[in-house]
């Protein structure tokens, strides 16, 4: 009884320590003040195309050609496109496909990459050759000529394209799961648990997946801004989404023709872009000084 | 060192033997009927034929990759149906032009990343140093595309002071040249010199720290001294991998520039060959790029291994 009650408290104790670890956590990420800033924009931006229907003013996809090309005025704020749609409307709107695309897309790209990376590092031998020049046959190809190349045969649309955004991008996280796995393999407590009797598979995700994972969680804040950057790319070059669905690139695409009539119909998703990317990568860097004791306060 | 670099040609051989399978298999997925795909359904049969064998789409998967690899290993891709020319002809033209942009703005980038960031990694936490961070931070954020259209609209359309398209080699016209080519550099440049920066200021940081930089200058040896010959030798070995990448990705990397002005590279002719559906082109284009990214992998990684004595071969 009295073992059981030790146990018991040592759980609680470590759960409590986890939390602080948590709240430590927090406060490392959040004492510097840009990455601050960047973490509300980001969850303004998020909302924003949450309730993207209940923000926007217009309906992005209604035209009304007496109103085209527009300038900024009370009525459209960011002025109107060659079919008279509210840019503003469209911008809102287009924020869902963006976070869509580069959330998903760094999904796919994390759960397959990080699973061939750790058969890779696990098993080694032939697996480890076989997979390895897959993954160095995919970084051959620059990304967006490997994603421009796919969008081609399967086409584009939002799932389409997180796949295939997905695949292209995974080759990163094959080598940073094996290079982990090589060096966690080693380790006394999985040699422990092997000798326990425990089958490669439950060995693999239960021991040692966990202890793998922090890089690969800063790995993918950094990347969703890379592939919201390579999302708005391809539509930018017409190969992703497609019209009539806003999306930010292809906005911009559209726009640059008429810098002349309407200047925000192109720069605005272009600032827009820009501002989610950065902060998406300010927040991505504040995380992984967190998380590393080493960086802390130093960059 | 020879055994090393006998080994990695055989890796990349290897590589590139699935890149090229891979680029093959990837066009026998296109929807439909390929021959019409790429000519349009208003064809004759007679047209429809000669492209079926042009294609060899008679024979068995197999067979077709070996007769196109065995084909383009001597650099003969076949007929472009969008060009109506040899594959390689359209390549010949339009290489030239985008090795051209590339390797200006390769060569203006790295000095000026390298240079930004060891200024701004000697004057750490400095107010010098906290303007150049956030530049390079702000920098690498900004879509190329967006970054075009952004020139093009304040340097032609305000000020009217730069021609917003057009491309013309430097000695058929020099001052022409000179003007057309600075807005489409400056948006290749920019990326660059800021992710440069950024490596080469935490490297040098990292660097610094280090004993024998102490020892450096408990010798009294003058701080340029230090910075320039000590500290970089040993900072550059990262940067050595981001210049590969760049150097990589030159004849693939600029399709947004030349479409936004409308230069006649390799990256406006890939986006084109996709929308016509032209497989013989865009498999060309994708392996060119491909082998391009391989054979510039292999020298950043013997460079790596000749320069870093930690890495043993």
């Amino acid at each position: 009884m009295e073992k059981e009650n030790t146990v018991v408290q040592e759980r609680k104790e470590a759960g409590y320590s986890r939390r602080e670890k948590a709240v430590k956590f927090f406060r490392v990420l959040f004492k510097r003040k840009l990455v601050l800033i960047s973490a509300v924009g980001l969850v303004l931006i998020v909302l924003m195309a949450i309730f993207a229907p209940l923000v926007a003013p217009y309906d992005p996809n209604v035209q009304s050609l007496m109103d085209a090309l527009k300038t900024p005025s009370s009525q459209y704020l960011l002025g109107t496109d060659n079919y008279g749609r509210d840019i503003l409307s469209r911008i809102i709107y287009g924020a869902r496909v963006s976070l869509i695309v580069g959330v998903l897309a760094v999904g796919i790209a994390c759960a397959i990459g990080t699973f061939f990376g750790m058969l890779a590092g696990f098993f080694g031998g032939i697996v480890d050759d076989v997979i390895n020049r897959i993954s160095e046959a995919i970084r051959s190809i620059p990304q967006i000529v490997l994603a421009m190349a796919l969008c081609a045969v399967f086409g584009g649309g939002i799932i389409n394209l997180s796949i295939i955004l997905g695949i292209s991008n995974m080759a990163v996280y094959i080598r940073m799961m094996r290079g982990q796995v090589l060096s966690i393999k080693e380790t006394d407590y999985v040699m422990a648990a092997k000798l326990q009797g425990n089958k490669s598979l439950r060995l693999m995700f239960k021991h040692v997946l966990p202890n793998c994972i922090s890089p690969i969680i800063v790995q993918m804040t950094l990347q969703v801004g890379q592939t919201i950057l390579s999302e708005a790319g391809l539509s930018f070059l017409g190969l992703g989404i497609s019209a009539p669905t806003a999306s930010w690139g292809s906005i911009v695409s559209d726009g640059r023709v008429y810098l002349m009539q309407n200047p925000f119909f192109a720069l605005a998703p272009g600032v827009c872009i820009a501002l989610l990317v950065i902060f998406l990568n300010t927040v991505g860097d504040g995380v992984r000084d967190a998380l590393d004791p080493r960086m802390r306060g130093r960059l | 060192m020879g055994r090393f670099i006998l080994k990695r040609i055989g890796q990349t051989l290897i590589v590139l033997f699935i890149v090229s399978v891979f680029i093959f298999l990837l066009v026998s997925f296109l929807p439909g009927d390929p021959v019409y795909a790429m000519l349009g359904g208003e064809i004759t049969q007679e047209t429809y034929d000669r492209w079926y064998l042009e294609l060899g789409l008679d024979k068995p998967l197999i067979l077709r990759y070996l007769s196109w690899i065995s084909k383009a290993v001597t650099g003969d891709f076949g007929m472009s149906a969008s060009q109506h020319k040899e594959v390689v002809a359209v390549l010949a033209e339009r290489v030239p032009v985008t090795i051209y942009l590339s390797l200006l703005s390769f060569f203006i980038s790295i000095p000026l990343g390298i240079l930004f960031g060891i200024i701004s990694a000697v004057n750490r936490g400095k107010l010098l140093d906290s303007v150049l961070t956030t530049f390079a931070n702000v920098c690498c954020c900004l879509p190329q595309f967006f970054l075009s259209v952004l020139f093009l609209y304040l340097f032609s359309i305000k000020l009217h002071l730069l021609p917003s398209f057009g491309f013309v080699w430097p000695w058929e016209d020099l001052q022409k040249s000179l003007l057309q080519t600075i807005m489409p550099l400056l948006c290749l440049t920019i990326g660059g010199i800021a992710s440069i920066c950024r490596q080469t200021r935490s490297s040098m940081l990292e660097v610094i720290g280090q004993d024998y930089i102490r020892t450096a200058k408990s010798k009294g040896l003058a701080q340029n001294r230090i910075i320039f010959v000590h500290a970089m030798k040993n900072a550059l070995i990262p940067v050595i991998t981001l210049m590969g990448l760049r150097l990589g990705g030159l004849i693939g990397g600029s399709m947004f520039v030349e479409s936004v002005f409308n230069i006649p590279g390799m990256g406006t002719l890939l986006v084109m060959a996709i929308q016509a559906q032209d497989i013989p082109l865009i498999q060309a284009c994708v392996l060119l790029i491909a082998v391009v990214a391989c054979v510039v992998n292999i020298i950043t990684d013997i460079v790596y291994a000749a320069v870093d004595p930690r890495i043993k071969v």
